[in-house]
């Protein structure tokens, strides 16, 4: 770890301030991945900005019929905040399935948009990584690439963003409130992470200096049909190898309305607005969800120790909008979990 | 054939070191004022700077909970956590849980259950039991294996840690 | 003697503790965090060193660039091959009581590098922190070689190792004509089954504290160990020091399960720096460094298996192909369970080892037994299903009478009744044998078994008791408690040996100071140092006599030892009972202060040499597999346990518990992956490799079968610690089977295998 200063923040503005004054600053939220990787040498930021003092814990309803979710409350508030778990569920549900309850209790929603890849390349300094190194090589093509993506990958990387929260967060279609030293702005889900292309080292598209300050949650939570599903190489405290964020809406057994997004398998949350729209008007059938899953894998590609990735994440999503079509408890990993709802 | 390896640049990297300042902190309810750079960890503070080695470094990254500790009722991973994070924060380690002399009810339950065995992930273990009970999401014992799944036991002691924390929780509802 | 442990009198008595579910005496320690582990004393002054470990996987160290690192304030030295002083030369000085056959690796003396991770210097600062970036800066210039890493490249590089380290034998010579045999019969199975790389992944990682005493070279070193005295010895030959100089301490150890059997490296760079300084120092390794002090090794294993149409095995052959280092043969034994478990007249047994540039394997819980288990009973379970016989009436129908390895008897085998009560137990009858036959909702669910034996060994140990005027025993014996439960049986034996209250029994151990016991591993612990402890208050239980009868109108004068017992803080007259004295008042009346008894024990060779001395284990598991998404859960296991006499249910029932849980970890998630491009292993650390949380286990039902044998050792224990994971792995892959009707032969059985 690098020697590096610190202050507390007391306010957002302050904050900005502080970042664009020091070279190397970098914002300190719940710190579960920002100090991991500072341990490994990955992150050497000079100057840290505690931000515990500021004002942005809060979860409270917009006046659009949203749910605004403070950037510094915790995973653990925001789950079971009775509001996200009565109207968001699948937000509870996939916060819920990520980390451990200690880390969930340190852990900022603004910061678990900004978690960095778990691929092992990226967190090993004797191998290449572009991420890491720009212009040093990817070790995970052709590597141990088992964890790695197989949608939206790059020549320069094949990394998967690891949240959980992200993946339901990009379901729900909820809005990015940033403040940096150009004002206020805010970001679509969408357009919040990146891909890797030729600049892996780029995770997302926040400008220098700039503090997440809230997720703005729209008002359709798809609380009624919903199901996050994850697998993982044990029952709990592992990242996701594949998870399926499924939202539906139906009118007796046609599907109205229809989100999906996978994690595990790409840079950013995956969504595919095509396979989606092979869903609306459709009956809620194993057909049907199959032929949304297939068209959600068909630009995949694996890599070799990750190729399985690419069935596995089909059958995840017929069993996901399966489950969210029945509001069934999953057979699978959640069936022994009992986690929410 | 041989190859160089090439060692990753490090940027500015010997650049002058910050320096320690004293660093006032709340643990077990008594103030200590400790001379720490921004570098050390919660963890580090308390088993290096404070002799409070109860609280164990399994992982240091997040990965196996042995340094579980509660700040203000919630349990975190201290090695995650920077100590000059915490100033104004009440800190809970297991030395402040109870002592040979008077046991907490968790740890006599960890002992009447062999809840452990060698005995380094039990520290952890018990203050997260603690910030379980304390957020009362837990009733059933799959909900109680969930969520103590943020604790590593290699010498597989979960069944009886199951055991003790669903005894205390039963207890503490009755 | 008053009384035998072997045979317990049947009138129930206070002070009989052997044999009771007791809790543990650490517990309030462990409970607390009052129990210091090697790196939690905090010795004042103390500097930090923090080990660079090698990025290279084979090449050599051209330079190190120390000098900004030293410039950094705080930063007190680096130590490396280019400055470390010259130590013992031959590399008999290095060979600790685990060595293996070959040149052991010797930490910073050459610029050879031999493996990924391989520690190159030793950063020592005043913080920790300190030391931590000074590490991370040092740039060191390697010039790196081609490895090769991978055991499946070096399939045809197989040799034998003949005699490997301490206690491993070659397999047995082949018995009948295994090949003959097994073409001529009907039902034949044969298949590859491998696993790659495990580590065992104590909690505790592996660290020294090096308290430099200031008086010459005296130093006390605590260290995580499983053997204080192998760990001095390997320091005073490597540095030439005295016993008296180098003291080392290992009271508590957070989980040793082989790793610990061998001095480690960063006890050498801790000594090392202390000497060099003349300073206490204090080394720890990261979760990631625990990745280079050795592993179960990647194993390759191919079995033959043929039977009759009566199900009777015909034909056995068990090869098996392991990896070992460029410097040290590691060897285990995989392939001898194979000609022992079952009753066959034609086997042949092969082990043989291939170099690979990695660090040495090092034994890990049931180390050989584990692998070879794992393929035998998998191989078994898939052979009964060809011969149309039930797994377990397979298992019954081929049941050992005798060791044929070594053409002996048992001292005792209650494997049959770990087969029925642990059947029963489970409900074993009620499986319908038809693969994906039984459903439970959309899972499958299979029911799979499988068996195991381990070794009941005794090695030499030594105790010394001494009893003072209060009433209190004190025993000591350096062993050491990783967990098994030493502390608590030792003082289970010695109250019941005595006759006093548990509460006036400290039992100590993990001290070089203390009479010498044998390294805390291959499950000998109970069998050796309880013995020793039993002789050794037996000893004093005898001079303790002589004084009562020497007291004034002594009920006592004039009997023999035999004809007495101690009991409830008395000494009895067997045929009066009333006739007593109360073991506090003889000191006392005796003017002695203390009594204090230094003996031991060692295996009675004659009685042990014609038996052949082993524990089993019976365990039926049940599966819920997600076909479609290639999930598994161990819903249920009953692990059936004949290991002799049970000291302390309670903490054997632990032991089993925990055998358990590494065999699901095994099973299903367990393996170090490396990049053979560059030699290293990839997930190492513990978010990546996998090892079992709570939510992955589920019931799992302990069955301590009652096995009596007074052959093994006078208190008839057989040591429990690593039977109980045989087997378990085999039983999983069985059941997926039987769930599925897909059979996984490389662990473990991870999603992308069931798809």
């Amino acid at each position: 770890m690098n020697s590096f200063t610190f202050t507390q923040a007391p306010g957002v503005a302050a904050a900005v301030r502080e970042h664009a004054a020091h070279e190397g600053a970098a914002y300190l939220g719940g710190g579960t991945n920002l100090v991991d990787l500072m341990k490994e040498n990955v992150a050497r930021p000079a100057h840290l900005i505690g931000l515990k003092h500021l004002p942005l814990a809060a979860i409270e309803s917009t006046p659009d019929g949203g749910l605004r979710l403070g950037a510094l409350a915790t995973n653990a508030d925001t789950a079971y905040h009775p509001e996200v778990e009565k109207r968001y569920p699948l937000l509870a549900q996939a916060i819920l399935a990520g980390a451990s309850p200690q880390l969930r209790n340190m852990a900022t929603n603004g910061g678990n948009l900004l978690q960095r890849t778990r691929c092992y390349y990226f967190y090993d300094l004797a191998t290449p990584c572009n991420k890491r190194e720009p212009g040093s090589g990817c070790s995970a093509i052709g590597g141990y690439n088992r964890v790695c993506g197989i949608l939206g990958t790059s020549e320069s990387c094949i990394a998967t963003h690891p949240s959980d929260m992200c993946v339901a967060l990009a379901a729900l279609e909820a809005v990015v409130r940033v403040s940096g030293p150009n004002g206020e702005r805010t970001i679509e889900f969408a357009d919040f992470h990146r891909l890797p292309g030729d600049t892996p080292e780029r995770d997302n598209n926040l400008q220098k200096g700039e503090l997440i300050t809230a997720l703005d949650l729209p008002a359709n939570g798809f609380s009624q049909r919903f199901s996050y599903l994850k697998l993982r190489d044990r029952s709990s405290y592992a990242f996701a190898l594949v998870s399926v964020a499924a939202a539906l809406e139906l009118d007796g057994n046609t599907i109205t309305a229809a989100r999906l997004a996978l994690g595990g398998v790409a840079h950013k949350p995956w969504r595919d607005p095509e396979a989606e729209a092979l869903l609306i008007g459709q009956p809620a059938t194993a057909d049907t969800f199959g032929r949304a899953a297939a068209r959600a894998l068909a630009g995949a590609r694996g890599y070799g120790p990750n190729t399985f990735k690419i069935e596995l994440a089909r059958r995840a999503v017929v069993r996901a909008l399966r489950q969210a079509t029945e509001m069934t408890p999953a057979p699978d990993d959640n069936a022994f979990q009992n986690s929410n709802p | 054939m041989s190859s160089h390896f090439t060692q990753q640049p490090v940027g500015p990297a010997v650049a002058a070191l910050v320096p320690a300042q004293p660093v006032a902190l709340r643990v077990n309810g008594q103030e200590r004022t400790l001379r720490i750079a921004p570098w050390t960890t919660l963890l580090d503070a308390l088993r290096e700077y404070l002799d409070l080695t109860g609280t164990k470094k399994g992982c240091d990254h997040g990965q196996c909970g042995a340094c579980t500790v509660l700040v203000n009722g919630k349990r975190i991973n201290s090695c995650l956590s920077l100590a000059v994070a915490h100033v104004g924060d009440d800190i809970q380690t297991v030395e402040g849980l109870g002592t040979e002399e008077q046991l907490h009810p968790l740890q006599q339950a960890f002992i009447d259950h062999d809840a452990f065995q060698c005995g380094y992930c039990t520290p952890g273990q018990i203050c997260s039991a603690q910030g379980l009970l304390n957020e009362g999401r837990a009733r059933t014992a799959d909900e109680v294996r969930e969520l103590m799944s943020g604790n590593l036991c290699r010498c597989g002691a979960y069944s009886n840690i199951l055991t003790a924390v669903l005894e205390v929780l039963h207890a503490q509802n009755a | 003697m008053s009384q035998t442990i072997a045979r317990p009198p049947d009138i129930h008595l206070g002070t009989d503790y052997i044999g009771r579910p007791t809790s543990r005496v650490d517990g309030p320690a462990k409970v607390t965090g009052a129990a210091k582990y090697a790196a939690e004393f905090n010795v004042p002054g103390r500097y930090y060193g923090v080990v660079v470990s090698s990025p290279v996987t084979k090449g050599k160290i051209t330079k190190i660039h120390s000098a900004p690192v030293l410039a950094l304030p705080g930063v007190v030295q680096v130590f490396s091959h280019e400055n470390a002083p010259a130590l013992a030369s031959l590399d008999k000085s290095y060979k600790d009581d685990g060595a293996l056959g070959g040149s052991p690796f010797r930490p910073l003396h050459a610029p050879r590098i031999l493996f990924s991770q391989q520690p190159v210097a030793l950063v020592v600062a005043e913080t920790f922190e300190l030391a931590r970036y000074a590490a991370f800066i040092l740039k060191i210039d390697y010039e790196a070689e081609p490895h090769a890493t991978d055991l499946e490249t070096q399939r045809d590089a197989g040799f034998e190792p003949g005699k490997g380290k301490f206690g491993f034998q070659p397999p047995p010579a082949p018995r009948g004509n295994a090949k003959q045999a097994y073409e001529q019969a009907p039902h034949r199975h044969e298949a590859e089954y491998t696993h790659l790389a495990q580590h065992s992944n104590p909690m505790e990682t592996f660290a020294t504290t090096v308290e430099w005493l200031g008086d010459g070279n005296k130093l006390n070193i605590y260290d995580k160990t499983q053997g204080a005295h192998n760990v001095q010895r390997y320091i005073t030959k490597v540095f030439g020091l005295s016993k008296d100089e180098a003291r080392v301490v290992s009271k508590y150890t957070g989980g040793g399960f082989g790793g610990g059997l061998r001095p480690q490296y960063q006890v050498f760079m801790a000594v090392l720096a202390a000497l060099e300084l003349k300073h206490s120092v204090r080394v720890s390794l990261t979760r990631q460094q625990m990745f280079s002090l050795g592993h179960r090794p990647h194993t390759l294993q191919y079995l033959r298996l043929a039977a009759d149409d009566h199900g009777a095995l015909q034909s056995v052959r068990h090869a098996a192909l392991a990896e070992t280092s460029q410097f040290e043969n590691f060897t285990e034994d995989v392939v001898s369970w194979s000609g022992l478990l079952y009753q066959c007249e034609n086997v042949k047994l092969d082990y043989r080892l291939a170099r690979i540039d990695a660090n040495s394997p090092i034994d890990m819980r049931a180390p050989g037994a584990a692998t070879g288990s794992f393929a035998l009973e998998c191989a078994m379970d898939e052979l009964a299903y060809k011969a149309g016989v039930d797994p377990l009436a397979f298992r019954l129908l081929n049941y050992a009478e005798r060791d044929q390895n070594e053409n002996k008897p048992f001292s005792s085998k209650k494997l049959r009744e770990c087969y029925h009560q642990g059947a029963a137990k489970f409900g074993w009858e009620n499986r319908n044998p038809a693969p994906r036959s039984t459903r439970e909702g959309p899972l499958l669910v299979g029911y799979g078994m499988a068996t195991g034996c381990w070794h009941a060994s005794q090695q030499k140990a030594a105790a010394k008791a001494r009893l003072t005027a209060d009433g209190r025993l004190t025993v000591s014996s350096a062993s050491n408690d990783i967990g098994t439960g030493t502390y608590t049986i030792m003082t289970q034996i010695a109250a019941q040996t005595l006759g006093l209250p548990l509460e006036a029994v400290t039992f100590v151990l993990g001290d070089t100071s203390l009479p010498e016991a044998p390294l805390q591993g291959g499950s000998w612990t109970a069998a050796s140092v309880g013995t020793a402890v039993k002789n050794t208050c037996d000893e004093l239980a005898k001079k303790l006599l002589g004084l009562a009868q020497k007291m004034d109108d002594s009920p006592l004068a004039g009997v023999g030892f035999e004809d007495v017992q101690f009991v409830d803080g008395q000494i009895r007259r067997n045929d009066d009972i009333t006739q007593s004295v109360v073991i506090r008042d003889v000191l006392q009346a005796s003017g002695e202060e203390k009594l204090e008894v230094e003996s031991g024990a060692t295996p009675d060779t004659a009685k042990q040499l014609p038996y052949s001395m082993h524990s089993h284990n019976a365990v039926f598991v049940e599966v819920k597999v997600d076909e479609d998404l290639g999930t598994v859960h161990v819903t249920r296991v009953v692990n059936a346990v004949a290991a002799g006499r049970i000291l302390n249910p309670k903490t054997a029932r632990s032991q089993v518990l925990g055998s358990v849980v590494w065999g699901i970890g095994m099973a299903l998630m367990e393996e170090s992956v490396m990049d053979h491009r560059i030699g290293r292993y990839m997930n190492h650390n513990f978010a990546e490799y996998h090892i079992p949380v709570m939510a992955d286990i589920h019931d799992i039902d302990v069955v301590l079968v009652e096995e009596e044998d007074d052959i093994v050792n006078p208190l008839g224990v057989k040591g429990i610690g690593e039977v109980g994971l045989l087997g378990v792995a085999a039983a999983v892959a069985n059941a997926v089977y039987h769930a599925t009707g897909k059979r996984v032969r490389d662990l473990p059985v991870s999603i992308d295998k069931l798809l």
